[in-house]
């Protein structure tokens, strides 16, 4: 789950994170005084949206006054904001943080992710702040310092003075990364974070250090002991297909394509993708129904594809271990009768009684295509969607 | 012989009167398996399809023998579970649980890497010898005794390479499903080692999808010390950057872990790879022929 910079500031600060002051607001008009609040000079107006990059597409406006912060908000607010990691199509910007603006000697990176191999937390900081990390860690390794964090002892504090020192701080400024360091890992494992990013990192004119941006994402799977960050949700930056989609337990992403796949299982799945793109088609979609999905989920699942007008083509792939064949056959007969499935379907199932279901799929009137295993599907579901589309 | 798993494994049952617990351990038994027990905390005492159930691990250990344990308990207490399991002293614990918090799995490896027990999954279909035991939910009716290993991070995928090598006439030896989240307790590398040892394992095929660096690791290992043929695919070829498909560790992060950054890895350390996951039985078939 991903949430919005000022969200992620206002939880750093629960836990000691020095951040800028400043107010999120969701109409222009309550920009001039939000500015006014914080002083009357100088704010930073900064677009809200899930994505990195903001600051190039013309999401961040440093403005000299309240009339101006206003008028860059309300330039902001409604735009649709492209960067790299949008893709093209961008991101409406529907919220704009006002902050104060800030004089700055210095920008760092500081990041806290988890690494796979070692089984740790790793701590990463970087002298080069304020740009692309991946960038640095591709051209310049040797200049992003990591200490890895045992998970019985948390963060000690000479690692955290180790990665104070190589980011070159000097003076008081050793105790205050000391401390905003041990802040951020005790969010990170108070929160069930899996990323944690403060880009840049800053050393203010005055000397002190200072969290300008915070990016944070939460582990899905530990939702379940945080009920209160459903209020941080931000629906408009979710595909309403998704949640839809997830409210039936499926697992659905929309893609570009206009081969719609329904499968079981999330390797399969990502599997049937692949076929589909060897077999010279474009999947519309990954969706995972499942191992235990029953004759609603699957209906439900029919439901979701098919709002999806781009999608010529239906490319059904089971392999029933749990899931049987004929509970897969029976839901979407009834399915197809129901919804009234104007695509063509092209059907793959295999394992637990598979010929019962093959059985019910031919009895049933209905007009699809089976095939008997995964590339003569994709060559069939392909063809489909060229003639469907010609 | 085989790996892990045979008809000298005691089973119990970690969950084993919930709905899956109880359904998984009457299919295991109905294959071979010597399903001794199970456990539910506060049920211990009572019997439940003619198994007795204990409230912890180490009382059944005791009083049944067993050596093993499949774990079928809720994402909450999945990490707990796969803890108390390694505690009581298993050979062998095999935690199917999807959903289980990242940071409660790095607790849990910080704390049992080094001892006896190992863990496979979690977020795993588990593992099966083929006509001997299996222990998760792998449907046995696909396999057939034979001469290849799997190693995957996929359930259905798994079924898929099984069903084709068991069509192809070549059958398994064991397949393992190590599972799809960011912290596994059996990596590609400790799997392959094991077939490695297997005088019956003959070749292996490796299923990876994108995400992390466990391919790529595996490739460099494969090179230096595995001398048996591998088929290797990776799912995920046409999956979009940042987004998680389905499996928690299954996300293309920064540019990195890519599936055709793998691929690579695993066709320079001499793997045949193949692009399409309909390929897979007919490349073991052939290196097998060659």
């Amino acid at each position: 789950m991903k949430i919005h910079e000022y969200q992620a500031k206002a939880l750093l600060a629960r836990y000691g994170v020095p951040v800028p002051q400043g107010e999120v607001i969701f109409t222009a008009s309550d920009a001039a005084s939000v500015a006014q609040r914080l002083g009357g000079g100088t704010v930073v107006v900064k677009a809200q949206i899930h994505a990195g990059g903001r600051g190039k597409g013309g999401g961040v406006k440093v403005v000299k006054n309240p009339a101006e912060a206003q008028a860059a908000a309300e330039k902001m607010i409604g735009m649709n904001l492209v960067t790299y990691q949008t893709g093209p199509s961008g991101q409406r910007v529907q919220r704009v943080l006002v902050e104060q603006g800030l004089s700055i000697t210095r920008e760092l990176y500081l990041g806290i992710v988890l690494d796979r191999a070692s089984e740790r937390l790793v701590l990463m900081v970087s002298q080069e702040g304020g740009v692309e990390i991946e960038k640095v860690a591709e051209e310049t390794p040797e200049k992003i310092h990591k200490e890895y964090i045992h998970p019985g002892l948390g963060l000690s504090p000479f690692q955290a003075r180790k990665l104070a020192f190589a980011l070159g701080l000097t003076g008081p400024q050793i105790g205050q990364a000391v401390k905003m360091m041990t802040a951020l890992y005790h969010a990170f494992i108070a929160t069930d974070a899996s990323l944690l990013e403060i880009n840049p990192l800053i050393v203010t004119g005055d000397g002190n250090l200072l969290a300008l941006d915070a990016k944070m994402n939460f582990d899905d799977n530990a939702l379940f002991r945080h009920p209160d960050f459903n209020e941080l949700r931000d629906p408009s930056e979710e595909d309403p297909l998704e949640v839809d989609a997830s409210k039936y337990s499926l697992n659905y992403i929309k893609l570009d394509g206009t081969i719609g796949c329904m499968v079981n299982g999330a390797g399969l799945a990502m599997a049937t993708m692949d076929i589909i793109k060897l077999a010279g088609g474009e999947p519309a979609n990954f969706l995972d129904v499942g191992g235990g999905a029953n004759a609603e989920q699957i209906k439900n699942a029919f439901r979701i594809l098919m709002a999806d007008r781009a999608v010529k083509a239906v490319f059904i792939n089971i392999f029933g271990g749990i899931l049987r064949c004929d509970i897969l056959a029976e839901g979407v007969i009834a399915a197809v009768k129901d919804l009234g499935v104007r695509v063509p379907i092209v059907i793959r199932m295999e394992g637990t009684n598979v010929e019962q279901g093959k059985r019910m799929l031919k009895e049933s009137g209905l007009n699809f295509a089976t095939a008997d295993d995964m590339s003569e599907g994709a060559a069939k579901v392909v063809a489909a969607a060229k003639g469907a589309s010609a | 012989m085989a790996v892990l798993i045979d008809t000298s494994t005691r089973l119990l049952v970690q969950g084993i009167t919930g709905r899956e617990g109880t359904f998984h351990a009457k299919a295991a038994q109905a294959y071979g398996t010597t399903v001794v027990g199970g456990v539910t905390p506060g049920k211990g005492g009572t019997t439940h399809e003619g198994w007795p159930v204990f409230n912890t691990v180490e009382d059944c250990v005791t009083a049944t023998g067993a050596n093993a344990s499949v774990i079928f308990v809720p994402p909450p207490g999945g990490a707990d579970a796969i803890l108390e399991a390694s505690d009581a002293g298993l050979d062998l614990a095999v935690c199917i649980t999807e959903g289980i918090p990242t940071l409660d799995m790095l607790r849990v490896f910080g704390a049992i890497r080094g001892r006896k027990t190992r863990v496979i999954g979690p977020n795993c279909p588990g593992l099966i010898t083929a006509g001997q035991a299996k222990a998760g939910i792998i449907p046995g009716h696909i396999c057939k005794e034979g001469r290849v290993g799997i190693v995957s991070k996929s359930g259905t995928l798994t079924y898929e390479a099984i069903h084709q090598l068991t069509k192809n006439g070549l059958g398994q030896t064991t397949c393992i499903g190590i599972g799809g989240d960011p912290l596994i307790g059996t990596s590609f590398i400790d799997a392959l080692a094991l077939f490695a040892a297997d005088p019956q394992t003959e070749a292996v095929v490796m299923i990876g999808e994108i995400g992390g660096n466990a391919e790529q690791d595996a490739a460099t290992w494969i090179k230096a010390n595995f001398k048996k043929p591998v088929v290797g695919f990776i799912a995920g070829q046409t999956a979009p950057p940042g987004r998680r498909m389905g499996h928690a560790g299954a996300i293309i992060a920064g540019g990195k872990g890519t599936a055709a950054e793998k691929m690579d890895a695993l066709a320079a350390a001499g793997v045949r790879v193949v692009k399409s996951p309909a390929d897979i039985g007919a490349a073991v078939k052939e290196l097998l022929r060659a």
